[in-house]
């Protein structure tokens, strides 16, 4: 069998830490091959060293039979190996043309030819189905384009074989979809591809055989046709898996959160959420399906006060908080794990313990008297990093340097510790792996057990589907309809969020209580 | 190599760095490097009249440092501490001139006067900057010429029409007897404690109070922040408030210290723009800036002594002496190598 990569008993050492050891990983000419473990796993430190930016200590590296030495990623270039990154290298306010030739500029004495590049990416974009305009700016096109460009690039310094990293975390379904569309052609095409990723039904769906990591040790390689998505899921972990998350029946009682007629703006002024009316009970999570884009961020903002509304109306168990300060929404008992982590949930620089205390840090007993209590903020840390199992070297530790998983633990601890009467989860489990999924998940139930109202935005049906009790189906600014997991399908819910009511009778537009 | 050891190494060695580039500067001018450096030394620590003048110039450059510094833990560049000095320091005087009042009154109302007058003059850019997002680098520069010349305008008011205002009344000097009969009659004064105390106010706020837990969060991350609830235009305008403050007190050292006057002046004092490479030599902390502060000020004094003591032209001292700060500036050229070749023995 011709293997055009071969990654044979890798081993990388940071200081005392290793973050893979015998790690053997052998791509097949033309065949789509998984990277599959958790995050921290190693993944990413593998794919470095094969793209020359970390030197193993030791295995070896062949590539079509010859054993080499990447020592850079100009070596891995030459050698055919490409990267098309989780987050996109890429000069926003540049044409797709001057990204793909940056670094690689072909002159004409002296002179950038841009024209003869533009010629080439063209022909390449139809050689693959990408549809990609070569003159476009980046910044005009969507987060699918940008990566299909990413694509392009490898491709236009000759790329063989293709490592895509955790390509579909920022994609909608549709452009997932379209991308798996892409790989398989690429594979017609000659190409061969890894891809790393912890999302299993991707792997079942695109790939040919599939390398598990764990802990930074190889696992093992198995072909797709012959396992399951149960077996992967306890290869990566270590341990059996819940896919369906555990519940028993929703107990709902009085109304927590209602909004009335609620009508938000962008900064542009367009309007984004169109007289929406919706109602969320204690002792339920109500989860929004619907595609991005369609005005959820728009309304999360405006529940949180950073964002005002234009009219219409909020309220917590009676109280009124429209147009309200961050600070009041918090105070009138909301908790809020935000959907970008990076931006607002966390201050990166700040060590965890310091992000631990950052909604209670002006609070007794964490300050008096405006002065603060660093043993109490140290205190408050080391609770919920035990409870939350959050992992870090201690709470000292910088955020920046926690992986994805723990940030949104301690995000997610930090929050449920005030007791809110209502928690918002906007897209809780982006990015994370399956064990801290299935964490989160028991932590959101656990809530609502305790007959606190929960507000879940997700844009994976499988989540919505799963851990919702009330599915509120959001489209162009509208809750189109409010089902019942138990009682619709897939495809319902996906007609739905396309804006199609399946209903005859027409529901009227925000009544949510219709649905029971 | 512990982190540490490189820590404490790096600015030795790029002082000593500095100090070579230097000699080989002065060589090649013609001039005797030996004889340079021994006249700088003498111009620092030569007898207890020096070290009494140098710890009068570091002085200044401390409080311009912690203005700086401040200004920039929030994330904001406040490059107007030269202007927020020169109305402090002409607040400072009017204060200590046209009041007639006790020793315990009428000196802290003079410094007061200072810090409130730099507090405002940096309350205008937070403003704007809050508001109207308006860049506090532009408008920072702009109020260091409204400063100048605004200052020039009051002062020559005070002053009758002349250059230089009265001396101010004893009750509002920081002058020290003591200090004078310990330094042989050099002009240093009470105010090094108000600077040093300054350090320990700005290490307090940034490190203890929730106001500093406030601006640390606003300055890494303002969309956070204004998730958990802070209010970040606020926190922008109350860093300036503070950093101008200090830059204010600066300018009291000069009015109430060094020179018990005020004076139209024919351009900056350059005090404030120092306090920019004082509060990035020490890292923006606190002690930082005292380390910064004290390399500034020592040799802006001791170089003076050069073309006396050495013949060398103030020129090739100028070149000098940026040469030693330029080379502590660099330092994480100095800190890469050492990391590197640390990295290459531990491999071996």
């Amino acid at each position: 069998m011709e293997y055009v990569i071969e990654m044979l008993g890798i081993r990388k050492e940071f200081g005392s830490f290793v973050a893979n050891d015998n790690i053997t990983l052998q791509l097949k000419k033309g065949e789509i091959h998984a990277l599959l473990g958790e995050n921290g796993a190693g993944k990413s430190t593998l794919m470095n060293v094969l793209f020359g930016l970390y030197q193993p200590e030791a295995g070896e590296i062949k590539v079509k039979g010859k054993t080499v030495k990447i020592t850079d990623p100009n070596v891995a270039n030459d050698l055919g190996i490409g990267m098309v990154h989780q987050h996109f290298m890429l000069v926003e306010n540049f044409t797709v043309t001057e990204n793909i030739i940056l670094g690689n500029e072909l002159t004409k004495s002296g002179v950038i030819d841009i024209k003869d590049a533009a010629k080439k990416i063209q022909s390449l974009s139809e050689m693959y189905g990408l549809a990609v305009d070569p003159y476009a700016k980046i910044e005009d096109i969507s987060v699918g384009m940008q990566q299909r460009v990413e694509i392009l690039k490898t491709l236009y310094r000759g790329a063989e074989i293709l490592i895509f990293d955790e390509p579909t975390a920022s994609l909608t379904p549709q452009e997932i979809i379209e991308l798996i569309q892409i790989m398989k052609r690429l594979i017609q095409e000659g190409k061969s591809i890894i891809i790393i990723t912890h999302k299993l039904k991707e792997i079942m769906d695109v790939s040919d055989r599939v390398t598990v990591i764990r802990k930074g040790e190889g696992i093992g390689t198995v072909i797709t046709a012959e396992t399951n998505p149960n077996e992967l899921a306890s290869l990566m972990v270590g341990r059996q898996v819940d896919f369906t998350t555990v519940k028993v029946d929703a107990n709902p009682t009085d109304d927590a959160l209602v909004i009335k007629n609620l009508v938000v703006t962008d900064y542009r002024g367009v309007e984004r959420v169109k007289d929406l009316s919706l109602t969320v009970r204690k002792g339920e999570i109500l989860g929004i399906a619907g595609i991005d884009g369609n005005g959820q961020s728009e309304l999360i903002e405006a529940i949180t006060g950073l964002r005002k509304s234009k009219s219409g109306s909020i309220s917590i168990n009676g109280k009124d908080i429209t147009n309200k300060k961050p600070r009041k929404v918090t105070e009138s008992g909301i908790g809020h794990i935000p959907q970008d982590r990076h931006k607002h949930g966390l201050v990166l620089d700040f060590p965890i313990g310091h992000n631990i205390a950052l909604q209670t840090y002006y609070e007794n007993p964490i300050s008096k008297n405006g002065i603060m209590n660093y043993g109490k903020v140290s205190e408050l840390a080391q609770k919920i990093i035990r409870e939350y199992d959050v992992r870090t070297q201690g709470e000292y530790t910088p955020a920046r340097a926690l992986s994805g998983g723990n940030q949104q633990k301690a995000i997610i601890g930090r929050e449920i510790e005030r007791n809110p009467e209502l928690l918002i989860a906007a897209l809780p489990t982006r990015g994370l792996d399956v064990g801290a999924i299935e964490f989160i998940h028991q932590r959101l139930i656990e809530q609502r057990d305790k007959g606190k109202a929960v507000l879940l935005l997700s844009f994976e049906l499988d989540e919505v589907m799963n851990v919702s009790d009330r599915i509120a189906v959001i489209h162009d600014g509208h809750i189109v309809d409010t089902v019942l997991p138990k009682e619709t399908t897939e495809q319902e819910l996906g007609l739905l969020m396309a804006g199609q009511s399946t209903k005859e009778t027409v529901t009227k537009q925000g009544d949510t209580k219709h649905a029971e | 190599m512990p982190n540490r050891v490189v820590n404490i190494l790096v600015p030795v060695i790029s002082v000593i760095l500095g100090l070579l580039v230097g000699a080989v500067v002065m060589v090649v001018s013609g001039y005797d490097p030996v004889a340079g450096y021994s006249a700088l030394w003498n111009g620092i620590f030569g007898d207890s009249y020096t070290i009494g003048e140098t710890i009068r110039q570091i002085t200044p450059y401390l409080l311009s440092g912690l203005a700086v510094a401040f200004a920039f833990r929030t994330g904001l560049f406040n490059i107007g501490v030269e202007g927020q000095l020169l109305v402090g320091w002409f607040a400072a005087a009017y204060v200590g001139i046209a009041f007639d009042l006790p020793m315990y009154i009428h000196l802290p109302l003079a410094i007061i006067a200072a810090a409130v007058a730099g507090g405002l003059w940096a309350f205008i850019p937070g403003l704007l900057k809050a508001k109207l997002q308006v860049h506090e680098v532009i408008v920072t520069i702009m109020m260091n010429y409204i400063a100048l010349h605004t200052t020039n305008v009051l002062t020559r008011m005070v002053a009758d029409g002349k250059e230089t205002t009265g001396t101010i009344k004893e009750t509002a000097s920081l002058k020290s007897v003591f200090f004078e009969s310990l330094t042989d009659y050099s002009r240093l004064h009470y105010g090094i404690f108000i600077a040093l105390a300054m350090v320990f106010v700005m290490w307090f706020i940034l490190e203890k109070t929730t106001t500093g837990f406030e601006l640390k969060a606003v300055g890494f991350n303002k969309n956070a922040s204004e998730y958990a609830g802070m209010n970040v235009n606020k926190n922008i305008i109350l860093s300036m408030v503070i950093s101008g403050a200090f830059a204010g007190l600066a300018g009291a050292m000069e009015a109430l210290g060094t020179f018990q006057y005020a004076s139209v002046k024919g351009g900056f004092t350059g005090i404030g723009f120092d306090g920019i490479a004082v509060a990035l030599l020490g890292a923006n902390t606190p002690l930082g800036v005292v380390f910064g502060a004290t390399l500034f000020g020592a040799l802006k004094f001791g170089s003076l002594n050069m073309p006396n003591a050495a013949g060398i032209p103030v020129e090739i001292v100028s070149i000098v002496i940026a040469l030693i700060i330029f080379f502590v500036a660099c330092g994480y050229i100095i800190r890469y190598f050492l990391v590197k070749t640390n990295k290459k023995k531990e491999a071996k």
